[in-house]
């Protein structure tokens, strides 16, 4: 397995979006490391023959009637937002000048 | 008025519908010990005062016109912050949802309003419940009724605490991988973590989806299977939400409490013991053990080999759902929003800001770490791995109820612990979920209740697991076990916690 430096948290804070500080990633590589190390264990537990459990309880989707359900008035769920107009979200520009 | 709030919410429930006490004095005892003494034990982050005592006065008024109520109808309780409620601030212990009003309820929430149950306040807990102390609450510990300067347990430390210090005759909690089960382990209180789908998710805010479940934190047994019967059912709008009618919980805990287990197999989990258990954990849990046999159960010891396993593969899938889960918190629609300080203002660039910002540390680690199981190159080996155990975890749960109705095991290695011990070591901290998560994995039920004091006076609590959808054995035997006790002590364990001291 693996090792988990510096570099590679800042790589994974990127993937993640969120902005660390150096210290920050310096403290959580360290952190990281011994956690990674405990957990990595899990991949000698099981052989290729064990299927793959992604939810602990079986069940199959079911289809409901295409009517209208509950809904929100758009005010209040606006009314929570960091900023509106004109009865949208208001979010900053998408991409760079430069793109 | 002291009596209303020592009072258990099945005594509360009777004095109610005899009239013999009102709701909103019911309520107005409990807004009045929080005021009291809430500022030591912090269990809540905000509390409803208006908004309990009108839905208080509508339930006595319905009363008085003879109206035919639910059974919990009139006795208040506490909601864990990361329950959505309308109206009513809702945060999960994080800053990125400071003074976040949600604009629904929760189905929870919902049919506590519709079964006429006055909702206090929302209880602290560690962020997004992230933790197992309330140390990672974004807005500071809740401290542990039976000593001040110790850990109430976590996520839902809030819950327990309230219930415990008797702020609340009942909370609601959720439980990913212990966070009813835990606090209410160390704080000598009760909490049920239902089967997987028992209890809506709609309207909780997501941690861990496969994993995810609410459920009571109460202060017996009978008022936790009371709250289950409010709570529980299918929900159209969650679609891991089971379909079939659950049955009365209230029922099972009733018939439980005539302590007659004649003919119940009982299982010690040999995994869940021995070596990493505090001696006095492990003694309580023996004398509990014998007044099961006592009961005329009969007590086998079963392994379940993989539960070693389970923490590893718990500390890849959590991360990994929660990463995924917690990208909502972009910036945009709702919550903290932080612009860069330099540089141009794109929509990346704000949400990198604003979640470095607004999440703690806690989060941070968790979200880096699924970022990093869940990324090309590693998800083979981590979270397909951990997929893996799962199904090896479920296996032997299926064995061991092959043999057993029900297993049991303490339900946390240690007793309350002093703040700051394990918060600077994260694999200590993860190892206090050790014995409660296998049941998130298999997604069974688990339900812990106090079995006594160990020897350094802090309470201990004893866990019962039963198979998916046998949630009814949780409160038969927890009931018979609790009654069992009782009549051995003479009165609750929590009137042996020392008082707490109240502001006028």
């Amino acid at each position: 397995m693996s090792t988990i430096n510096s570099d590679e948290v800042a790589r994974l804070a990127a993937l993640a979006r969120i902005d660390l500080a150096p210290d920050e990633i310096t403290r959580l590589a360290g952190e990281l490391d011994v956690i990674v190390q405990a957990v990595a264990t899990v991949s000698e537990v099981a052989g290729d023959d064990v299927p793959a459990t992604s939810h602990p309880i079986p069940l199959t989707n079911v289809l409901r009637e295409d009517t209208v359900g509950q809904t929100l008035p758009v005010a209040d769920v606006l009314a929570q937002a960091p900023a509106a107009e004109g009865g949208m979200f208001l979010v900053p520009q998408i991409l760079g000048e430069e793109q | 008025m002291s009596d209303l709030t020592r009072a258990t919410a099945a005594e509360l429930a009777t004095r109610l519908a005899a009239c013999e006490v009102s709701s909103v004095e019911v309520t107005q005892a409990h807004l009045d010990r929080i005021g009291a003494v809430d500022g030591a034990v912090h269990a809540f982050l905000h509390t409803n005062t208006d908004e309990a005592l009108a839905a208080a006065a509508a339930v006595d008024t319905a009363r008085a016109a003879g109206e035919d109520l639910p059974a919990l109808a009139g006795v208040p309780i506490a909601v864990k912050d990361v329950v959505v409620t309308k109206g009513q601030v809702t945060t999960a212990g994080s800053k990125i949802l400071e003074n976040w009003i949600p604009p629904y309820d929760a189905t929870l929430v919902e049919r506590l309003r519709a079964a006429g149950m006055p909702i206090l306040g929302k209880t602290n807990m560690d962020e997004f419940a992230m933790g197992s102390s309330t140390e990672h609450s974004a807005y500071g510990p809740t401290r542990n009724p039976w000593d001040l300067e110790r850990i109430p347990g976590g996520s839902g430390g809030g819950s327990a605490a309230a219930v415990a210090a008797f702020e609340a005759p009942l909370a609601i909690g959720t439980d990913t991988g212990g966070s009813i089960r835990q606090p209410a382990a160390v704080t000598g209180t009760v909490g049920v973590k239902p089967t997987y789908g028992s209890v809506s998710r709609y309207g909780l805010i997501a941690l861990a989806s496969s994993l995810d479940q609410a459920g009571p934190c109460t202060r017996t047994v009978l008022d936790s299977a009371l709250l289950h019967d409010v709570i529980g059912g299918h929900d159209p709008r969650d679609s891991t939400s089971l379909s079939e009618r659950p049955p009365s919980y209230t029922e099972a805990a009733k018939a439980g409490a005539t302590a007659d287990l004649t003919g119940l197999k009982v299982g010690v989990v040999t995994e869940l013991g021995g070596e990493g258990y505090q001696s006095g954990v492990r003694a309580s849990f023996e004398a509990s053990l014998e007044l099961l046999t006592s009961a005329g159960a009969e007590i086998v010891e079963v392994s379940c080999p993989s539960f070693t396993a389970a923490l590893a593969a718990y500390y890849l899938i959590l991360p990994s759902e929660a990463s995924s889960n917690l990208a909502k918190f972009d910036g945009m629609r709702f919550g903290l929003r932080v612009e860069p300080t330099e540089g141009p203002i794109t929509a990346e660039r704000v949400m990198a800001a604003t979640r470095g910002a607004g999440f703690g540390d806690e989060v941070k680690r968790r979200i880096i770490l699924g970022t990093y199981a869940l990324s090309a190159g590693y998800y083979d080996a981590y979270y397909g791995s951990a997929q893996k155990v799962r199904t090896l975890i479920q296996r032997d749960f299926a064995a061991a109820f092959a043999q057993v109705d029900v297993l049991v095991s303490p339900t946390a290695p240690t007793t309350a612990f002093r703040f700051g011990d394990k918060v600077d070591d994260p694999m200590a901290m993860y190892l206090n979920d050790v014995a409660t998560i296998p049941a998130n994995l298999a997604g069974v039920p688990g339900l812990s209740l106090p079995s006594g004091l160990s020897d350094d006076g802090l309470p201990v609590g004893f866990q019962i697991l039963a198979p998916a959808r046998a949630d009814e054995r949780l409160y038969r035997v927890g009931a018979a076990l609790e009654s069992l006790l009782l009549a051995q002590w003479g009165a609750p364990l929590l009137s042996r916690a020392p008082e707490l001291e109240v502001n006028a």
